[in-house]
């Protein structure tokens, strides 16, 4: 269906702004005050410096050796934001979005969390920043990720366990959305991805773009080129934006991995943009895993931050125009990839990372030496052990 | 004319303000939805809307949000809707409003979903995450389906936003009392007295105002209308009373509910 709608806020057909009207005064006022602050040169400074000695970065690119020679192909690079202080890249956006809820004077952050990533980045941004945090989390999610839940409190934050729907990601969002709605004067929502009504998308895309910039600048350094290709996981996808945004007008190939689960062909994936359709979800219109209904469906992967039945708008139009490419890895695919990381780089991702080294293993072996691959390593896999020890025991051998 | 501009006009007449009931389809099951409906119709309600569930009803408390699991759990697709629909606009006249999310329209098409609905028998359609600045397909296919689009608007909505929203508006205009989800059930606050005064005087009688969200009782019924709202919109206390109630009783204990209800509507 073609849609008339205003520029304002949209890739394409896709983003906008479906939400309930109470909210709108303080989308209004949220954006107003990105737009006055972002190109602010005392802000900016105030983040750097965060983002330079708090968090840690930049972080580095790693010429993964051993992985390269293994698959005998392309060079492969690791962008290892895993290293930055909370042990993944959600730190960069959360950074940027509490010190503008502190400029904005808001004395309560809520935040929502899927794997539990954003909800201790926030904790630590709040902590940090002296704001009091709250963090909606999938019932679900929180026995999966207990070990984060407890992180979060150690924060400050007070974790509101979910248990409408399907108790994962989308819940949580529902919730928050709710919380922000009753609590509207004096609450700031820290969204953790790059989804949700505008500005969000945007601006989450902008808080995480230092991811490609320092890909690009590295990148140079390296070869004085920009990488022949970009490979990042896809769940809300704001690691991905992030590593694309500044790439964009380059010739570099880009690839968004998502989570095929137990397969696309089953129902038990969250491949939004590989297996979804156009729909309105979060306050935006994007690609949706949804029934004939229009119903939400609930999705599954082995990776709780993954674990999302939309996507950022952002993301939707670059499928559609064809500029990024959007891949899929099986939970199979990702635990063997995870083993061969750990095994052959002694670097233990996020499971949600995994599914972009599983891409690459497949995308480099067909590239000559002489191209090189940069892979985004969103976020260290110390949370995921268990998960993978589990899996183990089940499926295998040895 | 619409269904709903000529109840409206009618109840003028006749002093009175209107009552809007508001129940969810399939909770918990069809039958229930049909005895209730008409025990909402035997009641005396004005208008009755009913709301298709959406699997994430970001602007719903707790009871709705309950009540949509349970009836998308037991299997409620939009046909069921469209056929309890017909069976009942057989036996009423009353205005017939669909409370659900923009997804499930958009998912069918706007055209092709309205198209239907109003074949059936629907007078209007609320849909809560629709804001005005999104509206422009939905406006056109409603108007070319003569459907009326209820827009809500919140305590915080500026004057100049509620202009806006009254252009797109028809049938009447939905003042959400609270911030909050529907169902958060307290006393007046100041702030909502202060949005009652503000609308009316903007809306300036050019279109019925009703209020929603957190009335309960007769009691807040009553109150409310004393600040001169046109129409009074109950909705998760119903719910609740269906929860409550055996289904032998589910009609007659909504009855006499809403008769309740509207003896303050008079």
């Amino acid at each position: 269906m073609k849609t008339s709608l205003p520029k304002q806020g949209r890739f394409g057909d896709y983003g906008g702004r479906y939400i309930p009207e109470t909210l709108v005064p303080a989308i209004e006022e949220l954006e107003e005050n990105y737009l006055k602050f972002k190109d602010d040169k005392n802000f900016k400074k105030e983040l750097d410096y965060y983002l330079k000695y708090y968090a840690g970065r930049p972080t580095p690119l790693y010429f993964a050796k051993n992985l390269t020679e293994k698959i005998g192909g392309a060079k492969i690079y690791l962008k290892k934001r895993g290293l930055a202080s909370c042990g993944a890249h959600k730190i960069n956006n959360t950074l940027g979005q509490a010190l503008l809820a502190k400029k904005m004077k808001k004395k309560r952050i809520i935040a929502e969390t899927g794997a539990g990533q954003h909800g201790v980045a926030t904790a630590m941004a709040c902590a940090c920043l002296g704001i009091h945090s709250e963090v909606y989390m999938g019932y679900k999610d929180t026995i999966r990720q207990k070990l984060n839940v407890f992180r979060m409190n150690l924060l400050g934050s007070k974790v509101h366990p979910v248990k409408s729907g399907s108790q994962t990601l989308k819940d949580a969002i529902n919730e928050a959305i709710r919380d922000w709605i009753t609590n509207v004067d004096t609450t700031y929502y820290l969204l953790g991805s790059a989804v949700g009504p505008h500005p969000y998308p945007v601006m989450v895309r902008d808080f995480q773009s230092v991811i490609g910039k320092e890909i690009k600048k590295q990148m140079k350094k390296i070869n004085n080129k920009t990488p022949d290709a970009v490979v990042a996981c896809v769940g809300g996808g704001s690691n991905a934006i992030g590593t694309f945004y500044p790439l964009l007008d380059s010739d570099t190939e880009m690839i968004g991995v998502e989570a095929a689960g137990l397969g696309l062909k089953t129902d038990k994936h969250s491949a939004t943009l590989s297996a979804g359709s156009k729909g309105v979800l979060h306050g935006m219109m994007t690609y949706l895993l949804q029934d004939k209904e229009g119903q939400i469906r609930e999705t599954h992967s082995i990776s709780a931050g993954l674990d999302y039945p939309g996507v950022g708008p952002e993301h939707s139009y670059l499928k559609d125009t064809g500029r990024v490419k959007y891949h899929s890895a099986t939970d199979k695919e990702v635990i063997d990839a995870f083993l061969l990381l750990t095994r052959t780089e002694g670097i233990i991702p996020a499971l949600e990372s995994a599914h972009a080294i599983a891409d690459v293993i497949k995308l480099a072996k067909k590239r000559p030496k002489s191209e090189s691959i940069v892979v985004t390593l969103s976020g260290r896999g110390d949370k995921d052990v268990e998960i993978v020890e589990e899996y183990m025991k089940k499926h295998v051998k040895n | 004319m619409s269904r709903i501009k000529n109840k409206f006009l009618e109840l003028k007449k006749k002093k009175e303000k209107a009552l809007i009931a508001y129940i969810m389809v399939g909770y918990p099951n069809e039958k229930t939805t049909i005895s209730a409906i008409r025990g909402l119709l035997k009641g005396g309600a004005d208008i009755i809307e009913i709301g298709f569930p959406f699997s994430d009803p970001i602007a719903d408390g707790p009871v709705i949000q309950n009540a949509s699991t349970i009836s998308l759990n037991k299997g409620t697709k939009l046909e069921n809707f469209f056929q309890i629909i017909k069976k009942i606009r057989k036996e009423t006249d009353v205005p017939l409003v669909l409370m659900t999310y923009t997804n499930i329209l958009y998912r069918k098409g706007f055209d092709k979903f309205m198209k239907r609905a109003k074949s059936v028998g629907i007078d209007g359609l609320i849909l809560p995450d629709m804001a005005v600045e999104e509206s422009k397909t939905y406006l056109d296919a409603a108007r070319k389906n003569q459907l009326d689009t209820i827009f809500l608007i919140s305590p915080n909505t500026s004057t100049e936003r509620i202009k806006k929203i009254l252009k797109a508006t028809s049938g009447f205009l939905y003042l959400v009392s609270i911030y909050g989800t529907t169902g958060m059930h307290t006393r007046i606050q100041k702030y909502t007295i202060d949005a009652i005064k503000k609308t009316k005087k903007i809306v300036n009688k050019k279109i019925p105002i009703g209020i929603g969200f957190g009335v309960y009782t007769p009691d807040d019924a009553r109150n409310f209308l004393s600040l001169g709202v046109d129409a009074i919109i109950v909705g998760s206390a119903f719910l609740r009373l269906i929860d409550q109630t055996p289904f032998e009783k589910i009609e007659s204990k909504i009855a006499t509910f809403t008769k309740s209800l509207k003896n303050t509507t008079r």
